[in-house]
């Protein structure tokens, strides 16, 4: 096969909000910058967030970086990295300025100011009380933020290959990054992209679980792309659920259905919510809502004839209500659990919707691997921003609208790093081994020979049951057991996966194939990282052991692919210029 | 692979969206038309699929409607249950 080689100052895998807030920064410094991506920039995942970005900007009261610091790291159940907290949370004013200079069309306050709304966990005063801090353009931030940014790259001239599906990392002798190998889907040819510098920003990997949140496109290709080039990947047993997704479908209903009345019932009718949070009830936090729902199935009250969902019920409530103040409500149950919620409830679970671990990155965007005894040390010309991407600002758990943020400030982080280590080192390109791309080619080759091969839907399914069945809200013991061998189980599968169709273009069949590759090397990392961590923080919720424990377990986990080999970095309690953030037990 | 088959394999990828809701709707769509797809309904997947995501989901969900003739018969079919 004839492959064709680019050469590029940096290569940018991903156009979600991340991968585009990097391109800026290099391509407006004038660097030769190519970003590849699956779909086009603004099909990406980020057009799907509504709620809104954080800064502390204090347009609507009071309110400083320090508070939203103080929010970020209690968030994290004390897993956050509090020098990458500092980081962001300061730089937050500034990226959310600079992307209304953009163009990004906020909400503005009668004065013309960026209006803020409040939202959950945002306090000011060091906890005390709520502040608005979310900044937003009505329910499309994620779709106006990523225009913004699409637009400023045109301008910035950057070079796209839009439908290119990257495949693996090109690694030199000396453990650094040259680049990737990556596929046109058009043509199914294949090409090296070679590069100073390499941006990963490819976004999560929600699909890994059966209930998902998240669109197709999600399947961990970074992960799963660093993984096999030998590097670890962190804290993936840290997966945020939301508790009411569809059913079978996995689309979001918001927790505004819950504000306007609506009760969650087990297979008996009793409104559960009551025995786990008397005051609350239905509208307990996340967390605690979709542990309960999940001890309601485990323990054999869920609902229908595999007992495996709860049912939110709507159906007291006025008609008018439903329309008027849940709009968009009644279309997605009608369309995707078949049932109109005027009269009857719909089918919910428990379903994933946010990764916090990722590939390992200091707060300046480079990516880091223990070495020689250094846990911090940098992998040179390897970058990482985003969903995939493990600052780590998020810990155990995330706050809603630091993600947006965390794109923002950490794709711009990630940018100037670059364009730093590229001055620095103005000689021309490092050479490439001589086998460039075999090893992409191989799994190609593998997959285009497989005899028998099993069915990548099939596989993917079962990998998707896997993690749902075994790894899901809440984690217990036993199922934690079968689940690590079932999920190396698995692994075999799509080891020995195959397709029908050998066409060259656009045969979403390999793409699919090529995809699982990388989902499953996430699915491995968050199931045996959540068989390992015995202690209950933040997203991680062990059934037997309740408790967080900061004497053993105060350190990020680190996952290798080669014989799923665990080891840990120290979390990084000192900050950039003020005090620590001491220990407390998290409650709100 | 002759066009019109190229053409499919193009749409198909071209279904993969930002919103889940979407990409739900577009695999049961595929799961009911197979390759069964001509010209002209090929056509009108293309213009649909042009569209931005919220809009199009706003239209399949039926919290708007389209006055385009040639749109009106794939976007029915889209929210078939
Ligand atoms: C329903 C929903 C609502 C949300 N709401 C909010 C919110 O209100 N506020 C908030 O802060 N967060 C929110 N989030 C989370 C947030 O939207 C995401 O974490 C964030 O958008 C991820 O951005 P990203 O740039 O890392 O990746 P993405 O936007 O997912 O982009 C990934 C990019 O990588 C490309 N790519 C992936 N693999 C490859 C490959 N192999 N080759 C080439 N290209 C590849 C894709 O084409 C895409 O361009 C929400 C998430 C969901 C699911």
């Amino acid at each position: 096969m004839k492959i064709t080689q680019r050469t590029f100052d940096a290569v940018i895998v991903g156009a979600g909000g991340a991968g585009l807030r990097s391109a800026i920064q290099l391509s407006e410094s004038g660097l030769k910058t190519a970003v590849i991506t699956k779909v086009f920039p603004t099909r990406s995942h980020t057009v799907a967030a509504q709620g809104g970005v954080a800064a502390s900007l204090g347009n609507s009261e009071e309110d400083h970086w320090h508070w939203h610091m103080y929010d970020t790291v209690k968030g994290s159940d004390w897993l956050g990295d509090q020098d990458a907290i500092e980081f962001m949370c300061r730089k937050a004013n500034e990226v959310v300025i600079e992307l209304e200079h953009y163009g990004m069309p906020f909400d503005r306050t009668d004065a013309g100011k960026i209006y803020q709304r409040p939202f959950g966990g945002h306090m000011s005063n060091f906890g005390e009380k709520p502040v608005r801090r979310a900044c937003a353009a009505a329910d499309r931030t994620g779709h106006a933020m990523l225009h913004a940014l699409y637009q400023r790259n045109v301008r910035a001239n950057t070079q796209f290959f839009v439908e290119w599906m990257a495949l693996d990392l090109i690694r030199g002798a000396e453990g650094e990054v040259l680049g990737v190998v990556a596929m046109e889907m058009e043509t199914g040819e294949i090409s090296i992209f070679q590069a100073k510098a390499t941006i990963f920003a490819t976004g999560g990997s929600g699909r890994m679980f059966y209930s998902s949140t998240n669109a197709f496109i999600n399947t961990g290709d970074g992960l799963g792309m660093t993984a096999r080039a030998g590097l670890p990947i962190q804290d993936m047993e840290f997966f945020q659920f939301h508790p009411t997704g569809v059913y079978g479908a996995g689309v979001l209903i918001t927790e505004g259905v819950r504000g306007e009345g609506g009760i969650l019932r087990n297979s008996a009718g009793e409104r559960f919510m009551e025995r786990y949070a008397p005051n609350a009830k239905d509208l307990a936090s996340r967390d605690v809502v979709s542990r309960a729902m999940a001890t309601e199935i485990k323990e054999g009250r869920g609902c229908g004839p595999n007992r495996d969902h709860v049912l939110l019920d709507l159906s007291h409530l006025d008609p008018k209500v439903i329309m008027q103040r849940l709009p968009g409500i009644r279309e997605i149950s009608i369309q995707f659990a078949g049932v109109d919620p005027i009269r009857e409830p719909i089918p919910v679970v428990p379903t994933a919707h946010y990764q916090m671990g990722g590939i390992p990155t200091h707060y300046s965007g480079r990516v880091v691997a223990p070495r020689d005894g250094d846990p911090d040390a940098i992998v040179p010309g390897f970058y990482a921003a985003g969903e995939c991407a493990c600052a780590s600002v998020h810990g155990a758990n995330r706050l809603g609208t630091n993600s947006l943020l965390d794109l923002l400030v950490f794709g711009k982080s990630a940018g100037d790093s670059v364009i730093e280590d590229v001055a620095s080192h103005p000689k021309s390109l490092p050479d490439l081994p001589a086998n460039a791309a075999d090893y992409s080619l191989s799994r190609l080759a593998r997959l285009d020979g497989q005899v028998d091969g099993e069915s990548v839907h099939e596989v993917q399914l079962a990998l998707r049951r896997t993690m749902q069945d075994h790894c899901g809200v809440f984690r217990f013991p036993d199922l934690l057991k079968e689940g690590v061998s079932e999920i190396m189980a698995v692994a075999e599968r799509v080891g020995r996966s195959g397709i029908k169709d050998k066409s060259k273009v656009f045969n979403t069949a390999r793409i699919e194939a090529l995809e699982l590759d990388n989902l499953i090397e996430a699915a491995k990392a968050t199931m045996i990282g959540a068989a390992t961590r015995q202690e209950s923080r933040g997203a991680q919720a062990r059934a037997d052991f309740p408790e967080r424990d900061d004497i053993n377990w105060l350190k990020h986990t680190l996952w290798y692919r080669e014989d799923n080999r665990i080891d840990s970095r120290p979390v990084h309690l000192k900050p950039l210029t003020v005090d620590t953030i001491e220990l407390k037990k998290r409650t709100y | 692979m002759d066009e019109h088959a190229a053409r499919l394999h193009r749409l198909r990828w071209h279904c993969r969206r930002a919103l889940l809701e979407l990409d739900l709707v577009f695999q049961r769509y595929w799961q009911r038309v197979g390759d069964d797809v001509d010209a002209e309904q090929a056509a009108a997947l293309e213009r649909l699929l042009e569209m931005e995501d919220h809009d199009l989901w706003e239209l399949v969900s039926g919290r708007c409607e389209t006055t385009d003739p040639q749109l009106n018969g794939l976007v029915e079919r889209l929210r078939q249950v």
